[in-house]
Parts: C-alpha cells; structure tokens; sequence
C-alpha cells in the first residue's frame, strides 16, 4: 500500500475510536506484551503498515514504517555493512520498529554505543487528536523545534502512535571478539569499571554464573591489542551469548518467576539479592531473577533503586493490573501527566500502560 | 531583525524583594550596565532588558523565578551570551536571569566518569578538570573557552567532534530544572535511563523555554590514545563534498571531519599562517582517533580514499604540535571572516551529505544574486553547513539583504530534506522559516508541550516556536497559500 493510504487507514481508525470514545491500544509484533503496565483498549495493529521507506548507507540514516519487522531492517542493514549499534532485543519473531522505538530498550551494546533514543532523529505519529505530525527528520543534526522524537521514543505509545521513524545507523565494526575469565561479580565489577575509565573499543560487558564477559569490536588492530591489555581468553561462544543475554534466553532469565531490572549508576555498590543476578552495561544494569515465588515486596526494590539514585522495574512476572515502574515524585509524575493531555487529552493511547492511578491520571 | 521597544522600568515592589533575594551587586539596574545584556551571540537583534539579575545560588534562582512567576514578569536565562540565534535577546519588560555565577564545579568522579557542574560552568573548564584524570567532556563547540554548560544543555550545541561522539544530548547524565514556578525536577540520573518519559531529552535543546537549567551531570570519555589529522586540497567544490560521503560509505567515522571552502581557506590563512593549501577550492580536515596501530591503518586508508576522490593533495599532521595547528585554521574562522569585512553573519543548516556539493553551489548562486559574499566552513561530516554572509552594516541596505540571503539559504536546506538549524538553534532569528519546516498542527503540538511546562508563557516567550497566527501571516506575505501545509508530501 502506499505511504498515504496506509497511514491515513490508521488515522481514520483513530479518529473512529475517538468519536466512539473507546480506548487503543497501538501494538505490532506482540513480542513485548510482558511489558509494562497491563492496558484494556482495542489493539490498533501497525503491522501491516510496513516498508522502507528510505535507506541511504552513505547518510547512515533509515527511515521505515512503524510495523516493519526489526529482522527485515537488520537484515538489510546487514547486507550493506551496517547496523543499529543500539542492538535491541527482539523477544519474539514478529518485532517491529515501532515496538522498539516505543519500549525505549536496548541491548548489551547500551553502555558503549547509546540508547534508542540516541539514534532516533525523526519521527511520523498520529496524536491524540487524529493528527498527522512530523518531528525531527533525516538529518544527524537538528534543533528546530522541541525534541519530540526523542520524547516519544520509550513512551510506551502512551502519547502518540508512531507512524515512521528515521534512525541513525552505523557500521558494523571490521572485527568483533569476546573474551571471558572467571570472577565473582565483584571483582567483575571493579573490572567493568576500570575498563570503563580506559579508551579501550569495549562494546559490551557482562558478568553471568561467575563468569565476566567482554566485547571488543573496532579495527582489527585495536581489538587485537585489548585483548592483551584486559587478559582472559578469547569465547568462541561470544555472539551466541550477547544474543542469549539480550533475549532473555540464558537459563537464569528462563527459570526466573519474576524479573526484575535495576537500572543503576554503575559505581553503586551490589548488595545481596533473593535471586540469581545478571550484570550488564558496565554494572549499570543489574537483573534479579527471583525463581520462587513473589517472595520480595516490590517496595523494597524501589526503595533501594531510589536510594542509590536509579529505578527499578517489574520487567517481567508482575500481577496483572499493578504497578511496574518506579514511581515518580510527584512533581514529575504531574508533568507526566500534563504532557499525556498535551498529546492525547481523550486518553486513547494505552491508558495507563506506564502508570495507572486512576483512568483519568494513567498514563 | 526586531525593533528595539523601550525597556520598561521595574516595578518597585518587585524590585525591593528582589533587593531581599539578592546582595547589591547581583542586581543590574543601570542602562548603561544593562546594555552588556541587551544582545547574544548575534548582534542584530537588540533588546535592552528591564532588568538584570545575577544569582549565585541555585536557592535564589529558585526565589527569584517564584517571584516573577507570581508577577507574571517574563524571564530570559542567560549563560554566555555566545548563543547565535537571539535566544538570549532580553524582553523590554521582562528580567535577564544569568547563571554565570553559578559556576562551581561541584564534583568530579573519575571513578564513575562523571562531572556534576553548576549550568555557569564554562564548556572547556570542564575538560580542563577532568584532563588530570584522563577524560574529557567530548562536545566541543568552537565557542567553547566561553560558552556555559547551560548554553549548551538550551541549544543541544555541537561541535567539531559530533560525528564520532555525539552532541549535548548525547553526553548528559542528569539535569536539575526549576520549572517558572520553581518546583525542581531531576531529570535523568547517573543510571542509564529513567522511569517515565524521556524530559531530560525534551529539555536538551529546548531553549530556555521549559525550565531553567541549575544542575548538570555530564558524562566524561577517556581521551582516545592517539588523534590523528589529514588535510586534503582539492581544485573542486563538489569532490570534496563527494569524498565526504566516500569516507563514511568506506565504514570510516573520523572523530571530525571539517570543509573549508577556498575564500575561507585564504582568509584564515592570511590571519594565522599555518600552511592551509590557499591555491584549493575547497580543503577537508579529517581526524581518527583509537589506538596506535588502528589510527595509522585508517590514516592510509583515509588518504587513498581522499587522493581516489581527486584530491591533489593529502597532508598528514606529523605531530601534536602541527596537528593543533591544522585545527587551529579551522577554529579561527570567525576572526579570520572579521578581518576581511565589518560584519559578518553565520547560518546553520543542516542538509543530507549527499546534497552538500548542491547546496553549496545553490548558496553561490544566491550570494551572486544578493550582490554578497558567502564563505563557507563547515561540519562536513555531520551535513552542517555555517554559510558566512560577508557584509557591512554601514552601508544602507546590506544588512537587510544579507537576512534576506540568510533566510533564502534556510529555504534552500529545508527545499533538499534538510533543517534551519543543526546546532545554533531557533531562537528570534529563524522563527519565520520555522513556519516553513512545521505546519500548524505541529507548532500547536510544541506549544502544548510548551504550556504543560509554562502554563503562563513566562520563560523566553517569542523564541524557538512561531505561533500560527504569527505563521498565517508570514506565509501570506511571502506568497505561501495561507494555511499551506508546508510540508504536505504525503
Ligand atoms: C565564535 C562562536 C563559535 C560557536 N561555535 C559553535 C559550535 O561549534 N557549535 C555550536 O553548537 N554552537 C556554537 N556557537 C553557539 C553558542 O556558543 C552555543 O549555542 C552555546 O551553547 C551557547 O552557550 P551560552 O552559555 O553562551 O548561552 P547563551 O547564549 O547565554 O544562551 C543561549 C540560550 O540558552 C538559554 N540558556 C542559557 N543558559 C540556560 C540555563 N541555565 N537554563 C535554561 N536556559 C538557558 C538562553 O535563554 C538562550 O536561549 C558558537 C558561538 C560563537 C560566538
């Protein structure tokens, strides 16, 4: 179909539901349904609106539809040398673009690369309103207006429904290596840091099962020299882990009863916790895996997160209906909400996806 | 250009609660002493302020805000004033609220790679703390020995090294912001995301108009092993331009690449002599950093690639000391344009590299037509173009053709897919052409977001975002169907 009908289908379905006064709920692969708050609205699928729209290696910006398949874009990017150098997790066979820009989440490479956000540079959505807008562009350098493609992304489709998204891309490196030793997740925190103060072509690290894993990707030349610079021996198994650790698919995610992610200044401290922990990122990234059940109350991880200045978040096993995220000040959750009516004063995006008080406040 | 209004006088009352906030000296109420305030970085728009006021506490900044808010007195913050788009520019009845005092570095923790710094702190002073440690806070805009911190949190400013490490927004950590009522928020943190949208990135570059900036953690690199440099001559415009998109289509991302074009060229060289090729069309700086081995495996590959794209020479810095001279051309390009004309008048456009070799040649086009002349040096790599209008504000007509020239380049950027502006931001200056890049609907959109800020319109009103009505009759007046969606391509 075409770029106009297929996003004009979708603003009539919405400008529909609004004069209906029905609640949506925009979604595309279904791969992260887990997350978030649980929402009551009818699905709004973006998956048929899908294709490339743009792809220019030489630019190393992309632009797609919201409900093209994460794989088809890698898969080209892929054939043309490049990537998106903020891996993000697929969860799933059917994962869209729009998914990723709206869940916000990325992969093993985040403390070394940047976050979606980072590589977000324009966007097309459908407000609240039914509008059709357009933020950003194609371009890597850009400050006409209001960042609001940067306010969208990881917004949860709680403002808007995104309709195209233009990203920053990159190329892949011309050599990749990870290496392991194994360490208590103390020492490989201390390790992790260290590295972190040193120019050295890390992109991701990780301390799993007493093992510390790190990856080097860049020249050749470089890798091969911090290799002797950090020790360990070289994993021949490193691209089947980083994507294991990305999915979720390592067996400590798999046998976990509840999932939780604590997102931390690296330098924090670790403190014993009730399950299996997974640290990511440089040790900013902090999984607990609890495997029995629902024996930790959910206060006690936001009290820690907030206490050492980061959140927490239910990331996977929470009761259908509760809260999720760190709850905000209530400064902040107040513009949280002021914004909500600034994009969607119906509340017809995913109603209290993120933060559900009562239906007239969630977000 | 805005036609300065008589600055009002403050309100007693107002003004001796102010005299309780502040000691003496923090309050500038003398015309002659308010005139250092009544411009920014672009000196056409003037405005002298009601009246100045330079906290050095983040508490009085709080009281300070508070008290307008409850007189609905208008507020500009100002950091260094080297802003180049009149974002700064005050209101005739409103306050100039400078954060240059707040300038502490509060903490510096090599271990976690982090600065918190109060929003006065110079760009380079940051860098310079850091430096005994081995890092370095990457952004680097050309102002930066005087540009504040909190300047480059409202503009999302660049620098030459964006390519490869990124703009403001994407070295920042967490920004403390007073909202015009003075509630504080923290926005962001140390960890590597947050809870909730994403405010830390809807305030980078948000111009002072949705809070104001008292506290930011930056993130700090360690300084790369080795920096290398290559400038490359060409007798063509347009193959340097290619070489751009050759470089990058080669897998390579140099920490900077940078283009001159020859009237440039001549102009720095003739200010600070050091060895610029003033024979060429147009010259390429390209840096790489890394390690040893890597920098100069990729310093060979640089210049095949740079001699395959026609250039008829390639120079390699063979030291620190030369290499510093190389970007010492580049970095003095606005004295260099001051020597050789009275005025001059620096654009930001930014356009897909692709279509560099067009623009630039469309910018010539326009400059012949408006009887000025146009240099240019720019980031290359990042497809942001700093067109130098050359003119003189003495003879009658030259300033007014040379806005005019401003303002057709812009349209020419936006025409080829690009943006009005890359790093400089809005400000008073382009908020016409922001009627040209966004249609109604959107300016509405960003004025919601504006409003669930500053409800009452308080912080820097009239900068950044046009206001329809205000659209309606710029695209009336300049031939645009009114109401035209401008960017109707779909
Ligand atoms: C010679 C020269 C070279 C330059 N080179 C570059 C370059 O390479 N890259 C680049 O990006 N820019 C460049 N600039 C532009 C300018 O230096 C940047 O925009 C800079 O970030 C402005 O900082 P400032 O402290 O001077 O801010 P000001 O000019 O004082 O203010 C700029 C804007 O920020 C707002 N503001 C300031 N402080 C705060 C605060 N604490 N909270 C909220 N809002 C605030 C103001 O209201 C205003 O809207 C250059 C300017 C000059 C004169």
């Amino acid at each position: 179909m075409p770029r106009t009908n297929c996003s004009q289908a979708l603003q009539e379905q919405i400008l529909q539901a609004l004069s209906e006064q029905k609640t949506l709920q925009p979604c595309g692969g279904h791969s992260k349904d887990f997350y978030g708050r649980t929402v009551n609205g009818e699905k709004l699928s973006c998956a048929g609106h899908r294709g490339i729209l743009n792809y220019e290696p030489k630019e190393l910006v992309l632009t797609a539809k919201s409900g093209t398949p994460l794989q088809e874009i890698e898969a080209i990017l892929a054939e043309r040398g490049q990537m998106l150098a903020f891996e993000p997790p697929h969860f799933g066979p059917g994962t869209t673009l729009g998914g990723v820009v709206a869940a916000g989440l990325a992969g093993p490479a985040r403390a070394y690369r940047g976050s979606v956000r980072d590589y977000v540079l324009g966007v097309r959505v459908i407000n609240g309103h039914g509008q059709i807008l357009h933020f950003g562009g194609e371009v890597i350098k850009n400050v006409a207006g209001y960042d609001i493609s940067r306010l969208l992304t990881g917004s949860l489709g709680t403002l808007a429904l995104l309709l195209e998204v233009s990203l920053k891309v990159l190329p892949l490196p011309e050599a990749e290596t990870t290496i392991s030793m194994s360490c208590d997740s103390t020492t490989a925190l201390q390790h992790m840091l260290t590295w972190s103060r040193q120019a050295l072509p890390i992109t991701a690290t990780a301390w799993y099962r007493d093992q510390l894993y790190c990856r080097l990707s860049g020249e050749r030349s470089a890798v091969h020299d911090a290799i002797s610079l950090i020790g360990g021996d070289e994993n021949t198994d490193g691209s089947i882990f980083w994507t294991a650790l990305r999915e979720q698919t390592l067996p400590a995610f798999t046998a976990s009863k509840r999932l939780w992610r604590l997102s931390v200044p690296p330098t924090t401290l670790l403190r014993e916790e009730s399950g299996e922990v997974i640290l990511e990122w440089g040790g900013a990234l902090r999984w607990c895996c609890e495997n029995r059940h629902l024996i930790i109350d959910k206060t006690d991880y936001w009290d820690y997160a907030k206490t050492v200045g980061g959140h927490a978040t239910c990331f996977r096993g929470a009761k259908p209906g509760t809260e999720v995220f760190q709850p905000l000040p209530s400064e902040l959750l107040a513009l949280h909400q002021r914004l909500k009516l600034a994009f969607d004063p119906k509340s017809l995006f995913n109603p209290g996806h993120l933060y559900g008080t009562t239906a007239a406040t969630g977000l | 250009m805005t036609r300065t209004k008589h600055a009002q006088t403050c309100d007693p009352v107002l003004l001796s609660v102010l005299q309780k906030i502040l000691p003496d000296d923090a309050i500038v109420t003398t015309e002659e002493e308010r005139r250092v305030y009544e411009c920014d970085g672009l000196p056409m728009f003037r405005q002298l302020p009601m009246l100045v006021v330079l906290p050095d506490t983040t508490g009085q900044v709080r009281e300070i805000l508070q008290l307008c808010h409850a007189h609905k007195v208008p507020v500009v913050a100002r950091g260094a004033g080297t802003g180049l788009s009149a974002g700064a520019t005050p209101l005739a009845d409103g306050i100039v609220l400078s954060l240059a005092r707040l300038n502490a570095i509060l903490d510096l923790d090599p271990q976690a790679c982090t600065a918190r710094v109060q929003p006065g702190v110079r760009n380079l002073a940051i860098s310079e703390a850091a430096d005994p440690h081995g890092l370095y806070y990457a952004p680097d805009p050309s102002s930066q020995i005087a540009c504040t911190i909190g300047g480059n949190v409202a503009e999302n400013s660049g620098g030459v090294h964006c390519l490869k490490y990124g703009l403001t927004v994407h070295n920042i950590l967490e920004i403390h912001l007073l909202l015009m009522d003075g509630t504080l928020l923290i926005l962001g943190s140390s960890a590597l995301d947050q809870a909730g949208y994403d405010l830390m990135a809807l305030t980078i570059g948000s111009e002072g108009l949705l809070g104001v900036v008292v506290e930011v953690v930056v993130k700090l690199l360690p300084k790369p092993v080795l920096a290398k440099v290559a400038m490359a001559a060409f007798d063509d415009v347009s193959k340097a331009a290619n070489a751009v998109g050759e470089i990058i289509a080669a897998g390579l991302i140099p920490a900077g690449l940078e283009m001159m074009d020859g009237p440039s060229i001549r102009a720095v060289e003739d200010y600070v002599r050091v060895g610029y090729p003033v024979e060429a069309a147009a010259m390429l700086l390209c840096e790489m950093d890394g390690n040893q081995v890597e920098v100069e495996s990729q310093m060979v590959r640089i210049e095949d690639l740079l001699k395959g794209c026609g250039a008829t020479s390639v120079k390699i810095a063979a030291d620190e000391a030369e290499r510093a001279k190389f970007w010492l051309g580049r970095k003095s390009a606005f004295p260099a344009a001051g020597r050789i004309s009275p005025d001059y008048y620096c654009m930001d456009g930014t356009v897909p590299r692709r279509k560099l070799a067009q623009v630039l040649e469309g910018t010539a086009q326009l400059a012949e037509e408006f009887q000025l002349t146009v240099t240019n040096i720019f980031h290359a790599g990042d497809g942001n173009l700093h067109p130098l209008i050359l003119f003189d504000a003495n003879k009658p007509g030259e300033l007014k053709r040379a806005e005019d020239l401003g303002a057709q380049i812009l349209l020419l950027c936006i025409e080829v897919g690009g943006t009005i502006t890359g790093e400089h931001g809005v400000g008073l200056e382009k908020i016409q052409q922001m009627c040209v890049q966004f249609n109604t609907e959107e300016l509405e959109q960003m004025h919601r977001v504006k409003e669930a800020f500053d409800p009452l319109q308080l912080l820097n009103p009239g900068k950044a975002v046009p206001r329809p009505r205000h659209c309606a009759e710029y695209r009336l007046a300049s031939g645009m169907k009114s109401g035209e969606d401008p960017h109707a391509k779909d």
